[in-house]
């Protein structure tokens, strides 16, 4: 049968042999932000430890080269992805001039190339065992763990951006806690008010095609111009309404994010709703009739449980949108970790930008599995129980 | 009768647009009451109707550019040569899209520098799912009992390709572009934090200076650029639709 190449593992082959020889693995620079200077495998780690590296990436990319078993191809981007997480903390305090504490060292291109090539064949290896709902959510966690453990150990800080949290641990962490609240509170409140709006908007269908243009035309206002729209009346109504100032509403500051995250993500919530509801079987409803149900017993009993899958889907992108667009709120002063992207932005401090954009799509990620898995997992049960 | 209206009101719409970027000193007056301590109510440091003009041409050379690769990318990955990439392909566009677009601009940034570049390839990224998505759909369900005919009549691969299975996924795939095109009008204006020029810069300089006519003139426009593109490409949609069905009945 000779040997025979995997498709996938040409490009992962290709990208991990340019990453590994040709671009640079590690960048120097002698401040924050002065530019950099490129160092390669070899130069940045110690000796024996560059070698062995790269024995490591060579072997697992001949892995990915050829059709390997999936076991051979899960554990050589395994020990490739480790190693490479590994060896760049110790390639941060080897670089790093003794006693020195303004020289920065950072990932570059190579690194994140290599990162990326055997990403893309640990996706595909995943994709192909078509895991369950609950082994994707298993895979994150292990994910997450191993991250929390090189966090942890002290392994990456050396490294510039750990460097940049150390100088703001403090206020990373609030900021966490509000994009978090942002992100999270928005969708609350969306779900509290789209739902029902959504079921009214079945029911009543003079009302339908009004309310979803509404929402839709609310969609194609820039985020950044819906947040700024609001500072106005919300700065009205601190103003002018007893208690409210009290209450933490404000022209600008969180009060204008939340009500702007709010109006973006009421137009998934209801129309997943209405296309939910509108997609329950007429037979379904016809036998709750037969049976005496009443309009909310029909609601509650058979409609709703049997349209919760789309609902949840549309929850899914709300909160993936919503983790993302809170970035933005940092502009109006709404905190969040787009005050470290902006700041690192405004100073030309990558960095600084990482420390805001790195958990900002951990996060989205990491939402978009465990909801993806949920919907899957809830999907698949009213399927069975219908079926049965 | 009925069916002028919406048309009359999008006329209106796209009148005032027009009216609007080409004379914005006329609208003075309405936006007067949104400013404090007598700053400008019109933006002043650069036209409206250029950075306009350059705010849809960035859209429009991302657009092309995903329209381009999304749909390439689905060709191959429903031929049996490139169908092992199908699943793959799949979940790695679903997770480029929980990339937030403020991240991926910023990240840009130090590989290609600030203004046009790193929204361009924001835009990009951002516009390849909704187009692979629907071209793909377009193309995995062209009636099988079409495509075993064309195969009877003696069709190569490639002529069922660019004879039935394209043209047939056309109103589908047009139906993407549309999504992506809105997408792109609105996250454009998020390149500006990044100086690139588009109406962002509008509602930034409002932003800073505190100037809420600004905020609201830029996140107007954008809205109507928006409102007037989406029912455009929708109407251009249908067309497709019927001369498609047409063509199918036809045959």
């Amino acid at each position: 049968m000779g040997i025979r190449f995997d498709k996938l593992g040409v490009v992962i082959a290709a990208i991990t042999a340019y990453g590994a020889f040709l671009a640079p693995f590690a960048t120097f620079r002698a401040n924050r932000i002065v530019a950099g200077e490129p160092r390669s495998i070899l130069e940045a780690l110690p000796s024996p430890a560059g070698l062995v590296l790269l024995v490591i990436l060579v072997a697992a990319g001949l892995v990915a080269l050829f059709k390997t078993p999936l076991a051979a191809r899960l554990g050589a981007s395994a020990i490739a992805l480790v190693s490479l997480a590994l060896l760049i903390g110790n390639a941060g305090s080897y670089l790093t001039p003794e006693g020195n504490t303004f020289a920065r060292i950072s990932p570059a291109s190579g690194f994140w190339l290599l990162i990326f090539a055997f990403t893309l064949l640990l996706a595909d290896v995943l994709t192909r065992l078509q895991l369950s709902p609950v082994g994707r959510v298993a895979v994150l966690g292990i994910a997450a763990a191993a991250v929390w453990l090189l966090l942890a150990s002290g392994q990456w800080d050396s490294l510039s951006i750990l460097k940049e949290y150390a100088n703001r641990a403090d206020s990373f962490w609030n900021e966490a806690k509000r994009h978090v609240q942002l992100a999270l509170g928005s969708l609350a409140a969306a779900v509290l008010v789209g739902i029902p709006l959504g079921i009214l908007c079945h029911r009543v269908e003079a009302l339908r095609a009004g309310v979803l243009n509404v929402l839709n035309i609310v969609q194609t206002i820039p985020s950044i111009a819906l947040f700024g729209i609001l500072i106005a009346p919300l700065g009205w109504v601190a103003a002018n309404v007893p208690g409210a100032s009290a209450l933490g509403i404000r022209g600008i500051g969180a009060a204008p994010s939340f009500v702007a995250l709010f109006l973006y993500s009421l137009l998934p919530v209801v129309a997943n709703t209405v296309v939910g509801l509108a997609g329950v079987p007429r037979i379904a409803n016809d036998a709750a009739r037969g049976m005496g149900m009443t309009g909310w017993q029909r609601l509650s009993g058979v409609e709703f449980p049997l349209a919760f899958p789309v609902i949840l889907t549309g929850i899914r992108i709300v909160l993936v949108q919503n983790i993302g667009l809170a970035t933005i709120a940092a502009l109006i002063g709404g905190g969040g970790f787009g005050v470290f992207v902006f700041q690192g932005v405004g100073q030309t401090a990558m960095d600084l930008v990482l420390l805001g954009a790195v958990p900002t799509v951990a996060l989205a990620f990491a939402a978009a599995i465990i909801l993806d898995a949920v919907v899957e997992q809830v999907a698949t049960r009213r399927s069975t129980t219908v079926a049965a | 009768m009925k069916a002028w209206i919406p048309l009359l009101l999008r006329l209106c719409l796209l009148a005032l647009l027009v009216a609007f970027l080409s004379n914005p000193l006329w609208f003075e007056p309405l936006l007067k009451p949104l400013t404090q301590n007598g700053a400008p109510a019109i933006y002043n440091q650069g036209s409206l109707s250029s950075l306009a003009f350059q705010h849809l041409r960035t859209v429009a050379i991302a657009t092309a550019a995903a329209i381009v690769v999304a749909v390439a990318l689905a060709i191959l990955v429903t031929r049996p040569a490139g169908v092992e990439f199908l699943p793959l392909s799949r979940s790695l566009v679903n997770i480029g899209q929980t990339f937030p677009p403020v991240a991926v601009l910023a990240l840009a940034v130090p590989a290609v520098g600030f203004g046009e570049k790193p929204t361009l390839i924001a835009l990009f990224l951002y516009g390849l799912l909704p187009i692979f998505e629907n071209t793909l759909t377009g193309l995995t369900t062209t009636p099988a009992n079409v495509v075993e005919a064309a195969r009877g009549a003696g069709m190569t691969g490639w002529q069922r390709l660019l004879k039935i299975e394209l043209p047939l996924s056309v109103p589908v795939i047009l139906a993407g572009i549309r999504l992506s095109v809105v997408i792109s009008l609105a996250t454009a204006t998020i390149g500006s934090t990044v100086a690139a020029k588009t109406l962002g810069e509008v509602i930034i300089a409002g932003l800073q200076s505190n100037n809420l006519a600004f905020v609201l003139q830029g996140g107007l426009i954008v809205a109507a650029l928006a409102v007037l593109i989406y029912d455009a490409l929708s109407a251009l949609e249908r067309m497709a639709a019927r001369r498609m069905g047409q063509g199918a009945r036809n045959a």
